[in-house]
């Protein structure tokens, strides 16, 4: 099967787009917003040459794409839809809704800066915002993940009835070129199946009401189930990577280790700085440094126990965040020192670090340095900033 | 209850006493013989009718949010068209899309929503039903408040009259987005509802019905007046029983003579203010609205 895939060079955006097409999904509402545009302008045109025969929505604003990829996917259809920064944050009252009717919605997201001030380029503040959403979140480092993670999401997010985003770095990923492999048309159809919803809305047999009104008396309860099936999506999650290494030769984990094993310091990194990160790692390693790295992948569910694991041996760790949490310590750090805590029988050094908010660029010269600093853990740090 | 009326929506609703929403859902849904997916939006219909874990509702029913009642219905209407082009849903089978939505949801914060969907021409039918205020959040003034009214936001006191601003013409916006059929009813007159629901849901595209709902709560009447309040709304020309189809606009009831408008407000509570003195500049003022209002309907179906 291997064999008859292809390799070409797309940017992660039209990565994307080619994975949408080999899905052919039954419904995407859509909204323009850079740098989420290639993904949608490239699917548009499959659709448009009879490629695709997706039924596309060019909705009025996000806060109506989400709420019309509620609506198809309700009513039974394979949805999906792509944003990006302001679009995900007008669409953050439906996250939670889709969630919450258990709709196995798929989003592609071109992760930007948010405003004030505007800023279209990359970072992870969008995705982060809405990170409690109930959303599957899966961070993809270069085109071939973002083509991977989105059979792989939509598999996981119709087989828990989650509504999941395939993340990748806006620009960064979105607007380079990079060579990936593609597979079969009939390799893909057989992975992902056909769509069966499990409450249909236009059961007209069995009409059901969704979105009901419920009290305190049965709330908390409507919760604690979502919890579960969130869960339920982590033990999944590794079922369907599994799944998907066989189709494809590629076997991914929860989270990429890179040259942990004997680390005595490592890196924690989402996205497309992984890849910079792994080349600084590399250049190091040659100079004999027990360095490595661990670069996030799925970030909703957060696999706890399994980053512990991954982590108890490395003392010294620093985590490398895209975004800010105002007034508190930043997201993928305070998960990482939630992993270790668990493991209490160990002093560990962790060192949060800020970078590449608003599209600022960081280098393989500047993961060396920070490899050679001194972590103490104390004070959040700030790499690029002028 | 009668079996036949109550096939979409059950009595276990939880309405006021004297509320008419529940037959303006039974009217227009008893105009058709499909299949049909109701959406609803946040407001009295939905928390009165989805108390989990029960429903009132016999057919299929979803509500979301406050403000998208739109696209939920262009997000319905899509998966409709795509199922239909991949064979999963049968040609023969006739599925109505109809929402529901309070003026708040459909006249202020639902408006871009709905707006985007009659752009976007699918295939749905919008109900508003109008109680002139956000009665869910226990009656704030909303676009659809008339100007005068008492509000719980727009409070009248001795320095003021109640709502300052006149509502919005939103039959107009809906109008100018070239759908094929809109019309104004009134739930104090059914049958006049009922064939314009009849109209609405035989044709295709987007279709609009904005329906009055006296509103006990807010407009502070005792309920056994309902329809007598509702009636008043017409007969003072204050709501107008018209509609619009393929550009030509009539008007359904009319009188030589309509009432004075002070007719219509002194049976209610939220206009009581404007008959103390000083309030009839405030009665003379909405007269002068209305007439205006009628005289620019009268023209427009002439023209
Ligand atoms: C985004 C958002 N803002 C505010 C609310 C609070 N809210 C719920 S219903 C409602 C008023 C509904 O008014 P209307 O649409 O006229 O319906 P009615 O309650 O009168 O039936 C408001 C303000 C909400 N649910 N969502
Ligand atoms: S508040 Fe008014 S509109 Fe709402 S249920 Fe009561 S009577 Fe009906
Ligand atoms: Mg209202």
């Amino acid at each position: 099967m291997m064999n008859n895939s292809k390799k070409i060079a797309l940017t992660g955006g039209a990565a994307a787009a080619e994975a949408l097409k080999q899905i052919n999904p039954d419904v995407m509402p859509v909204y323009p917003i850079t740098p989420q545009t290639p993904i949608v302008e490239t699917f548009a045109k499959f659709v448009a040459d009879g490629e695709a025969a997706t039924e596309m929505i060019e909705v009025e604003s996000e806060h109506s794409a989400m709420s019309a990829a509620v609506g198809a996917s309700a009513a039974g259809a394979r949805t999906m839809t792509a944003s990006s920064s302001q679009g995900i944050l007008l669409m953050a009252e439906i996250l939670p809704i889709a969630f919450g009717t258990r709709l196995p919605i798929l989003m592609l997201v071109s992760a930007r800066a948010i405003s004030a001030p505007i800023n279209i380029h990359g970072d992870h503040q969008d995705v982060m915002f809405v990170r409690d959403s109930g959303w599957i979140q899966i961070f993809s480092e270069n085109a071939q993940e973002v083509y991977d993670n989105t059979f792989i999401a939509l598999r996981l997010a119709e087989k828990v009835r989650l509504p999941a985003m395939v993340i990748m770095d806006g620009f960064q990923t979105s607007h380079s070129v990079e060579n990936l492999e593609i597979l079969e048309n009939s390799v893909v159809k057989n992975f992902v199946g056909e769509y069966q919803s499990k409450n249909n809305l236009l059961d007209f047999e069995n009409p059901k009401s969704f979105g009901p009104v419920s009290l305190p008396n049965s709330y908390f309860e409507f919760k604690r189930a979502q919890i579960e099936a969130m869960k339920e999506a982590e033990t999944e999650y590794k079922n369907i990577c599994h799944e998907y290494g066989k189709i494809s030769g590629r076997n991914y984990d929860y989270f990429e280790s890179y040259k942990l094993d004997d680390a005595e310091k490592a890196i924690v990194v989402a996205g497309s700085t992984a890849g910079t990160a792994k080349m600084a790692v590399d250049e190091l390693r040659e100079q004999g440094e027990k360095v490595g790295l661990l670069k996030i992948k799925l970030f909703r569910p957060f696999p706890y126990d399994k980053i512990a694991e991954a982590l108890k041996n490395v003392k010294n760790i620093a985590v490398f965040d895209r975004t800010v949490s105002f007034g508190s310590k930043p997201p993928i750090y305070s998960e990482v020192v939630e992993c270790l805590y668990m493991i209490r029988d160990t002093k560990y050094i962790i060192q949060p670090y800020i970078y590449g908010l608003g599209g600022r660029e960081i280098f393989k010269e500047d993961i060396k340095k920070i490899f050679q600093e001194n972590w103490d853990g104390k004070e959040t740090k700030y790499i690029g900033l002028k | 209850m009668n079996k036949e009326l109550t096939k979409h929506l059950a009595p276990g609703h939880s309405t006021c006493a004297g509320c008419g929403i529940p037959a303006i859902v039974r009217t227009v849904l008893d105009a058709t013989d499909d299949l049909v997916v109701v959406v609803s939006v946040t407001g009295c219909l939905e928390v009165t009718s989805t108390l989990y874990p029960y429903s009132a509702w016999k057919v299929p029913f979803i509500h979301s949010a406050f403000e998208n009642g739109g696209a939920t219905a262009a997000g319905i209407d899509g998966a409709l068209k795509a199922l239909r082009k991949r064979n999963k849903i049968p040609a023969e089978k006739k599925i109505k899309v109809v929402v529901f939505a309070g003026d708040g949801g459909t006249y202020d914060i639902g408006l871009q929503s709905l707006s985007g969907a009659l752009e976007r021409g699918h295939d749905f039918l919008y109900v508003c039903y109008d109680n002139e205020a956000y009665m869910n959040t226990g009656g704030q003034r909303s676009g659809a408040t008339p100007f005068g009214a008492d509000t719980e936001t727009t409070p009248a006191g001795k320095k003021s009259f109640g709502k300052k601003e006149k509502r919005k013409d939103l039959m107009s916006i809906v109008i100018a987005h070239h759908i094929k059929y809109a019309a104004q009813a009134n739930v104090a007159y059914l049958p006049d509802l009922a064939k314009k629901a009849k109209k609405a849901l035989e044709l295709e595209g987007p279709r609009f019905l904005l329906v009055l709902q006296p509103c006990t709560n807010l407009w502070k009447y005792a309920t056994s007046e309902y329809v007598r309040i509702g009636k008043l709304a017409t007969e003072t020309n204050f709501w107008p029983l018209y509609e619009y189809e393929n550009g030509v606009y009539k008007i359904n009831w009319a009188t030589e003579k309509p009432k004075p408008i002070e007719e219509f407000l002194k049976t209610q509570g939220r206009f009581k203010h404007l008959f103390r003195p000083g309030g009839e500049k405030v009665i003379a003022e909405m007269q002068k609205e209305v007439d205006e209002d009628w005289k620019r309907l009268v023209n427009l179906v002439e023209v």
